[in-house]
């Protein structure tokens, strides 16, 4: 099983590389006061 | 067309037009060769003894043309209209985005015909042959280049969830498609894979099953965000449980692929990893899906009087239904019975039908009229027929391969006291005759919905005209 050798490694990359996606969204304040965030849809056309 | 000026003030639409149109086109031409190929099982003699009709080369057909021309045109579609709408700007690069669309148009061309002359890597929903493989490869990274660019512009500071399912859906798109399909050409139109024996069955299925969560499930998802509360005008149930969804259901989705291959050559404790990973997969798919529901929570009138909601709202149901069918199915217990079976096929089928067809029906029936300067489709009533003959459809598709599954599986392991089989495979095949006839009413009858759908854009098409939206005035932005 040598492929795991590429699956495992490229899947543990893969978890750093989503949770640097959400520090950075929770870092950026992506998710402060997201309820007020779903009602804005509504009103973008 | 608009002067440079106007355009800077109007979203760029033509290319959600383009691909709202195609995806009606190919969901009728790929349910058409869906319809043909039950049939084909039903009675063998309608493979005419040519080859460029046979089942073998037809089945690929089917199932490039649903899940990539009609599924992939509706993604682009929403995918390239959400982005612009929660952002408030203009599509990056649109040069590129046309591009995308042509590209992919290419793509679904050199599939149609190199599947039926018989081109194929054998990789289940990776058969096309390496320079097919080359040309997906450059329109993906076009498409994640013009839908990551335009969040980079945009003009609204929070990335409307919807956005990240898609995004997390063209990611991962593009990493399954390059290792899955690395391969070593031996002409022009064959090659063989880089890994061999049980290493391809790994990559393959590493490969199959996050094809189904990201792209049949992630991208689509990304639609269920953003139509729902829109055509029901309320906000989505709860924003906050929609943001655990995401990163839940793509933290937990990577390893659930060795379920496919249960009992075979694949080491055992990979094997159980992939059906504990299916398990755990359940909890972020039942929370996705109670909250697209939720969110006619006190407007359940809502359902009786639209039939797109109704496309939208039982979209969810069936999605509810697989997400809970599938991890059952990957218990190695239950999969003893199921796996081979057209259990299996009725399982990919409430999915397909039921979750990523009416998703996007419905997603498409708010779409189309609007891109057209419509307040909604030419026929309301149509819709609702589309609405009933779809679904009286995905219920007779689903039950005939779910009775004829579960008797396969127990005829199949039906043995004699002296330990001999009970029965011939040939036997299973024979009962499974009338199934298959009744499996092929319910794709027919999916079929005439996706016609109803196909006169009905057609009529809201000519009977409207193409308009690229204003984009509002930064009202809200940097809220």
């Amino acid at each position: 099983m040598d492929i795991l050798f590429l699956l495992i490694p490229m899947s543990v990359g893969l978890v750093l590389l989503i949770l640097a996606g959400l520090w950075w969204a929770i870092d950026r304040g992506q998710f402060e006061d997201v309820e007020a965030e779903g009602e804005k849809i509504l009103r973008d056309d | 067309m608009n002067s440079a000026g106007a355009q800077a003030t109007v979203y760029n639409d033509t290319v959600v037009r383009q691909f709202s149109i195609m995806a009606v086109v190919w969901g009728v031409v790929g349910m058409l060769v869906g319809v043909i190929i039950a049939a084909q099982l039903a009675w063998p003699e309608l493979n005419f003894g040519i080859p460029w009709l046979s089942y073998g080369r037809l089945r690929p057909l089917h199932t490039n043309a649903v899940i990539f021309a009609f599924g992939g045109c509706a993604l682009m579609a929403t995918s390239f209209h959400v982005v612009q709408r929660t952002g408030q700007v203009r599509l990056f690069a649109p040069q590129l985005a046309s591009f995308v669309f042509w590209g992919w148009q290419a793509v679904i061309v050199a599939a149609a015909i190199s599947l039926p002359l018989g081109y194929t890597t054998g990789k289940e929903y990776a058969e096309l042959e390496w320079p097919i493989d080359i040309l997906i490869t450059l329109v993906w990274v076009a498409y994640a280049i013009v839908f990551f660019g335009t969040v980079g512009i945009r003009k609204v500071r929070h990335i409307y969830v919807a956005n990240w399912f898609f995004g997390a859906f063209i990611i991962a798109v593009a990493l399954l498609h390059v290792v899955n399909s690395a391969e070593v050409p031996a002409g022009w139109m064959k090659s063989y894979s880089a890994y061999a024996g049980v290493q391809d069955a790994m990559v393959q299925w590493w490969y199959g099953h996050n094809a189904v969560g990201f792209f049949l499930t992630a991208g689509f998802l990304g639609m269920m965000y953003y139509y729902i509360p829109k055509q029901a005008g309320r906000p989505i149930y709860s924003y906050r449980l929609s943001i655990v969804h995401f990163w839940a259901l793509i933290f937990t989705y990577m390893w659930a692929g060795p379920h496919h291959l249960h009992y075979t050559a694949l080491p055992d404790w990979t094997q159980s990893l992939g059906m504990v990973f299916s398990l755990i997969l359940l909890a972020p798919s039942w929370g996705g899906m109670i909250n697209g529901v939720m969110t006619l929570s006190g407007a359940w009138h809502k359902l009786r009087d639209d039939p797109i909601l109704r496309f939208l709202i039982v979209s969810l149901s069936f999605y509810g239904m697989s997400t809970f069918e599938g991890p059952m199915m990957s218990i190695k217990t239950v999969n003893a019975l199921s796996h081979y079976t057209d259990w299996t096929i009725g399982h990919v089928h409430s999915g397909a039908l039921g979750w990523v067809g009416l998703i996007s029906m419905g997603s498409l029936y708010y779409l189309i009229p609007r891109m057209y300067g419509r307040e909604k489709m030419y026929s309301v009533p149509a819709i609702e027929l589309h609405f009933w003959i779809a679904t009286v459809g995905i219920v007779l598709y689903i039950a005939a391969m779910w009775m004829a599954g579960v008797m396969q599986g127990l005829m199949w392991r039906a043995i004699n006291p002296d330990g001999t089989l009970t029965y011939t495979f040939v036997e299973g095949v024979k009962a499974t005759f009338p199934f298959y006839v009744v499996r092929l009413l319910g794709g027919v009858l999916y079929l005439g919905g996706m016609l109803v759908m196909a006169w009905n854009v057609w009529m809201t098409v000519i009977s409207g005209r193409s308009v690229d939206a204003p984009i509002p005035s930064p009202q809200i932005a940097h809220a």
